[in-house]
């Protein structure tokens, strides 16, 4: 993707925003519905203003009943519009699962094509933000086993962008995650103007040769730290960012694990029955005897949630230390 | 009936100025959806299709409610009992049957149980078999229609009386509310949820007065007879068209069928109270009333039931000779375009 002229510096949050506002001016059938997404403007100032320009017909604060914000945004989505519904924390998604799960998703399958669904549910999950139990999940390994749906959890500014611009233009459901603590955190270059960066193409965001590190989301910045540290003591690591979690991207996992012959999965998320476990799967049916070392998960315990008290949260939550630590050993293996 | 209910009916008022033609139409699709509906049950019966619902004591309620939905212009969100209001803004009884034996031509493709229709073109929104799940889809399609000021134009939703205690039937309920949208939600209250009796599912056993607590119109009716749902129907459809925002009804009927082909309902209630339903059973009910308004005469509606069984049958035949989806179908209309989760 070649940067613009007309590129500027913006953290994820600003990017959101910014992306979310281009969208509203530019097809009158866009609508944002959500808790508190009106006057407050989310709580995270995503959509400041918008009710002012926009008007509340467009950007409609609802009252506080997810299963509704998301099932009557997909009943926007049958009848012509493109909802953009928001879940104000992806730990509040569980009243949604069925209008997400059982009807998003299956819409267009269900009527064999005569109703289609489109429609972004956009939410941010994540910790490192002393969130506590119900504000710091990861969400994607509830959602990922579903067909119908598509799943998109951008680290990089410019990623998010592209990306949510696919999102919107996309023709049936993307649930789309943002890592809450990258929000204010990472800033990078976004390009100017209207483009769109397709869902399911993951990124190499350092090129190695000696250990394929797969990630999403804040950790792949963790990641990248680890694997700059890593660079200094002679050993080469490749970080390739997945960017979307539903489709997968296998090309380009496979070429980087096919080079480096080692396979590391880092995420936030849960080990059992996360999205590495569907990566470590695919590499070993598609590249097992491309392999050096047994495939490798540095993820989360197996408890509900980080706690509240900051070494719980520690607990729970990686580290560029860790990562580095669990790359050492894949290296040396 | 008694005679004064009949007297009633002759007046115009009563006649909710319906016309002849309209009453019978009425009556006819009465007659049909009986016919088509113990159709199902027989084809279930000799093993032809797995799985029937049926709608039987629903007919009055529901071809009343289809009389007042204007075709082209309203939406009718419907749940899996509501075979007459399908019929009734345009689906035929091949397209019933297409259903019924999950044929390739079915607006699903075969995909869905039987009596989950979808139809772009009659205006009739697809939905699942979640109880409740496709009231916010008629909620966020009446938002569509008022967001673009499309002015006489509605939703009608319906549900039967179970559907009512869930979560998204309130969350539903007070949105369309809170935004006064042009919807319609019509309670088709059959006393039973499958096993569950209203007393087990609701404090208070009037639907309608619900309607309060969020603010808006409620009005119960009586869902054996067919005028007084098109009616009810046609005021809260009128009052939403308008930009009047939306109103509850209740129509109390009675389902005179096992809840599907596989339920038996003489393990949760009795023979007895079936039987004493049946005197109210709205089909001969309605035909005593356009006989004695003479509206229509015992040679006519003889042949009417001749010509709705002929009809039954030849949507039978022809839907049973269409094939069934290939297998490969299976992978078909998941997402646009081709489709593999590993990319």
């Amino acid at each position: 993707m070649a940067v613009s002229a007309s590129s500027k510096v913006m953290n994820n949050v600003e990017t959101v925003r910014e992306t979310l506002y281009e969208a509203m001016k530019n097809d009158d059938r866009t609508v944002i519905l959500g808790e508190d997404v009106g006057d407050r403007g989310n709580v995270f100032l995503i959509t400041k203003d918008f009710v002012k320009e926009f008007g509340p017909e467009r950007v409609i604060d609802t009252p506080i009943a997810e299963a509704s914000i998301v099932g009557i945004a997909v009943g926007m989505a049958m009848e012509g519009l493109r909802p953009i519904a928001e879940i104000q924390f992806a730990d509040f998604i569980y009243p949604a699962f069925n209008q997400i799960v059982g009807e998003a998703a299956k819409t267009r399958y269900r009527s064999n094509g005569e109703y289609t669904c489109p429609l972004v549910i956009r939410t941010p999950y994540g910790g490192g933000v002393r969130g506590a139990l119900s504000h710091s999940v990861s969400i994607e390994a509830l959602f990922y086993h579903v067909p119908g749906l598509k799943i998109v959890a951008p680290a990089f500014p410019a990623d998010v962008k592209g990306l949510l611009n696919a999102a919107i233009d996309d023709p049936d459901p993307v649930l789309f995650l943002e890592h809450k603590k990258t929000y204010r955190l990472i800033k990078g270059e976004v390009p100017g103007g209207h483009y769109t960066i397709p869902l399911g193409k993951a990124d190499v965001k350092k090129a190695g040769t000696q250990l394929t590190v797969v990630s999403y989301g804040l950790y792949v910045h963790w990641a990248l730290e680890a694997a700059n540290q890593l660079e200094t003591e002679g050993i080469s690591v490749e970080v390739v960012d997945l960017r979307s979690i539903r489709p997968m991207d296998r090309g380009t996992i496979l070429e980087s694990v096919r080079k480096t012959r080692k396979l590391l999965i880092v995420h936030e998320d849960n080990k059992f029955g996360g999205v590495g476990a569907e990566i470590s799967a695919m590499v070993a049916e598609e590249a097992l005897f491309d392999l050096d070392a047994p495939i490798r998960r540095h993820c989360a315990p197996d408890v509900p949630a980080m706690g509240y008290a900051l070494p719980l949260e520690e607990e729970y939550m990686s580290s560029p230390g860790e990562m580095a630590e669990a790359m050492r050993e894949m290296a040396r293996f | 009936m008694a005679k004064t209910e009949i007297t009633q009916v002759r007046n115009s008022l009563e006649r909710q100025g319906l016309s002849d033609d309209q009453l019978k139409a009425i009556f006819r699709n009465m007659l049909l959806q009986r016919q088509l509906d113990n159709r199902g049950f027989q084809l279930n019966r000799q093993g032809k299709v797995p799985f029937a619902l049926g709608s039987e004591g629903h007919e009055a309620l529901q071809s009343g409610a289809a009389m007042a939905f204007e075709r082209g212009k309203d939406l009718l969100a419907p749940y899996y009992r509501d075979l007459g209001l399908a019929l009734g803004i345009g689906l035929t009884p091949y397209e019933i049957m297409l259903s019924i034996f999950a044929r390739a031509a079915d607006h699903n493709g075969g995909r869905q149980f039987p009596n989950h229709y979808s139809s772009k073109k009659a205006g009739l929104i697809s939905f699942s078999s979640i109880l409740a799940a496709h009231i916010p889809h008629a909620v966020g399609a009446a938002f569509a229609m008022q967001y673009r000021k499309e002015s006489g134009r509605a939703v009608l939703v319906t549900c039967g009386d179970g559907t009512t205690s869930e979560g998204e039937w309130h969350e539903s309920m007070n949105f369309a509310a809170v935004h006064k949208l042009p919807l319609v939600m019509l309670v088709e209250n059959n006393l039973w949820a499958i096993s569950t009796p209203l007393s087990r599912q609701m404090g208070q056993p009037d639907i309608y007065k619900r309607a309060e607590g969020y603010g808006i119109p409620g009005e119960q009716f009586d869902g054996f007879d067919p005028i007084a749902s098109y009616g009810a129907v046609k005021r809260a459809l009128d009052r939403a068209r308008g930009g009047g925002g939306p109103t509850l009804l209740e129509g109390v009927c009675y389902r005179f069928l096992a809840h599907s082909t596989d339920d038996n309902d003489m393990t949760y209630r009795t023979r007895d109270e079936v039987t004493a339903h049946r005197k109210d059973d709205p089909l001969p009910r309605f035909e005593r009333v356009l006989l004695e308004l003479g509206i229509l005469g015992p040679p006519e509606i003889d042949a009417m039931r001749k010509e709705v069984l002929r009809e039954t049958n030849e949507a039978t035949d022809r839907a049973e000779a269409m094939p069934f989806p290939a297998a490969s179908e299976l992978y078909t209309n998941l997402y646009e375009g081709a489709w593999e989760p590993w990319q």
